[in-house]
């Protein structure tokens, strides 16, 4: 039923390719006219797999390896991955946040799960890791913004986070919060936005297998930029749902509001699904651009995960539950 | 000695006026080649052109008010050019857009269109810079007569489009367009008669006050004016 497990091996390989594709791309946007369709055509050139953004530890248990996500489609590089990122409470400029988030300190780290919950309880990172077995997850993640990028998730499924804690009849919906420091996250103090960070799930998209909590990348543990050490993967939302950072798991009876919603809440929703025919009314969500590539590419419904996640809302009125 | 050379005749500012304006293109195309774009080269040369085609307009649009009430005449000499300057940037914008990022697939781009409203104000400003980069020539300022100042008039639209392009374009912050737009709104409002009047008298009385006046009249417009008075 998910179409997301993953077999070879070989990240690095595919991480030179696109390293060099993206030269090409480079090339083709001041090419313009003439060079549009030959982007890929540079020279292979083999550079160390250096980059900005720190070393993570590899993780033991971890299976990596996949090339493609279940459409064929190729996974982003680790670099492209780890140094792209829209994580505003560091900087709203994507390419900063690797920079910033370098000394994030990840350890120590607790979660205080709690709520309309029969076994609350504050969770050390050790204590989730020891307790929950990860497997790898390629997903797409598409941007509100418009581009998108294909990821080699490692983590585990929220439900059983859920299940663990033991949600009480009342319990309708989750709230996740992010960390409140605006000392080691500088983009809190930015006034702009109502920090922290929430966000939240209904308990059924919740409970869904595709929801994940993702505590690593590439076989490695994640990077503080990707939301270290522990974030929610929601691949049929648009990104700004998989909140990172998280210190707080909520459940609660109602509809949690996200730092999103509060900021715009013509623009942005509860539900935020990927959805073609909804558009954000400043833009259009009809195309994306896939990081490394130039044409862009037509966005699918639900991000292509219709077939899980669909059903969770039959008879809703998604240009209203946006 | 018989052959004249042709003499230089462009002043420091208008060299400066010139480097100041083909740099952002240069260096485009250096982190082009080097792959230095971003990891989203297409954006990334899209908000760059786009930004300079902007900034190029704005400043274009300054010269007459710096002229004419402030008695910075090089300006005048240089707003044509600031002017062009603006149309190649956002011809290379615009190309961008259709050719790279949608591969010219025309289905594609009108497809999403109607959702895009920053790219049909946008579009509209380029139809306008178009227009006036095509009558910019003095053959075309005598042949137009009286009407090319009312077409060139029409440059303070694009720069009104262009605002709301620069801000519609933005996720959430849109300090920065405000205060380009902000810019805008204070050189529109440096050709309302009555604050024009005002500045004039100001310092035609600072100048009384001096022993001996300071060459700043304003520079007699003997060329093409992009932008009326
Ligand atoms: C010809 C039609 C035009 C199209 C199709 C177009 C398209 C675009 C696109 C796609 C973006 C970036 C949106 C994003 O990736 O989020 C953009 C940004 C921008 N464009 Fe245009 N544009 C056009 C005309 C113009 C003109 C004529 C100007 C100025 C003279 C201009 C100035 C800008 C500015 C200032 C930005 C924002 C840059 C930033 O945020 O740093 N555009 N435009």
């Amino acid at each position: 039923m998910i179409p997301i497990k993953s077999s070879e091996i070989t990240p690095e390989n595919v991480y030179l390719n696109r390293r060099t594709f993206m030269k090409g791309v480079g090339l083709a946007a001041l090419g313009g006219l003439a060079v549009a369709a030959c982007a890929p055509a540079a020279t292979p050139i083999a550079e160390p797999a250096a980059s900005t953004a720190g070393t993570a530890a590899p993780v033991a248990t971890a299976s990596t390896g996949a090339t493609t996500d279940e459409l064929g489609d190729p996974v982003n590089s680790y670099e492209q991955i780890t140094n792209y990122n829209n994580f505003y409470e560091f900087t709203t400029d994507k390419e900063k946040v690797a920079g910033l988030a370098k000394d994030f300190p990840t350890r120590p780290w607790t979660v205080e799960v709690g709520g309309l919950v029969n076994n609350p309880g504050t969770f050390s990172i050790e204590d989730i890791l020891s307790t929950f077995e990860r497997e790898e997850r390629v997903y797409r993640l598409r941007c509100v913004e418009g581009w998108s990028m294909v990821i080699p998730w490692l983590g585990f499924q929220l439900s059983k986070l859920l299940e663990k804690a033991d949600p009480q009849s009342s319990a309708k919906y989750v709230r996740f919060e992010t960390l409140m420091d605006p000392d080691k996250m500088p983009g809190e103090r930015s006034s702009w936005f109502e920090w922290p960070y929430v966000e939240g799930l209904r308990i059924d998209e919740a409970m869904n297998p595709l929801a994940l909590i993702a505590t690593g990348l590439y076989g490695k543990e994640l990077l503080p930029q990707n939301g270290a050490p522990l974030r929610l993967v929601v691949p049929w939302k648009y990104g700004f749902k998989s909140i990172k950072s998280i210190v707080k798991i909520d459940l609660v009876e109602e509809q949690p509001t996200s730092l999103w919603m509060a900021a715009a809440p013509n623009e942005y929703g509860f539900y935020a699904n990927v959805n073609p025919e909804v558009q954000h009314p400043r833009w259009s969500q009809r195309t994306e651009r896939r990081i490394g590539e130039t044409k862009r590419r037509e966005t699918l419904m639900f991000n292509g995960y219709g077939d899980e996640v669909a059903h969770l809302y039959d008879g809703m009125n998604l240009a209203a539950y946006y | 000695m018989t052959a004249k050379l042709p003499t230089l005749r462009f002043t420091k500012f208008q060299i400066f006026v010139h480097v100041a304006a083909l740099l952002p293109l240069v260096v485009l195309i250096i982190d082009a080649l080097r792959g230095n774009l971003s990891y989203n080269p297409i954006q990334e040369a899209t908000f760059r052109t786009g930004k300079t085609a902007m900034i190029l307009l704005v400043a274009s649009l300054a010269c007459t008010p710096a002229n004419t009430l402030f008695g910075f005449t090089p300006a005048i000499k240089v707003r044509r050019a600031l002017g062009l300057y603006a149309f190649l940037y956002a011809l290379v914008h615009f190309t961008i857009y259709i050719g790279v990022d949608y591969g010219f697939d025309l289905r594609l781009v009108l497809l999403e269109l109607e959702e895009k409203r920053y790219v049909i104000v946008g579009f509209a400003a380029f139809l306008i810079l178009l227009a006036l980069t095509l009558t910019s020539t003095k053959g075309m300022q005598r042949r137009l007569k009286k009407n090319w100042k009312k077409l060139h008039k029409w440059v303070y639209a694009a720069g009104i489009l262009v605002m709301f392009h620069f801000i519609w374009v933005q996720k959430s912050d849109i300090r920065e367009p405000l205060i380009w737009t902000g810019v805008l709104g204070l050189l529109l409002l440096l050709r309302w008669q009555p604050v024009r009047t005002r500045i004039l008298s100001f310092r035609t009385s600072r100048r009384a006050g001096r022993r001996k006046p300071r060459p700043t009249e304003p520079a007699k417009v003997s060329e093409p004016e992009p932008a009326a008075q």
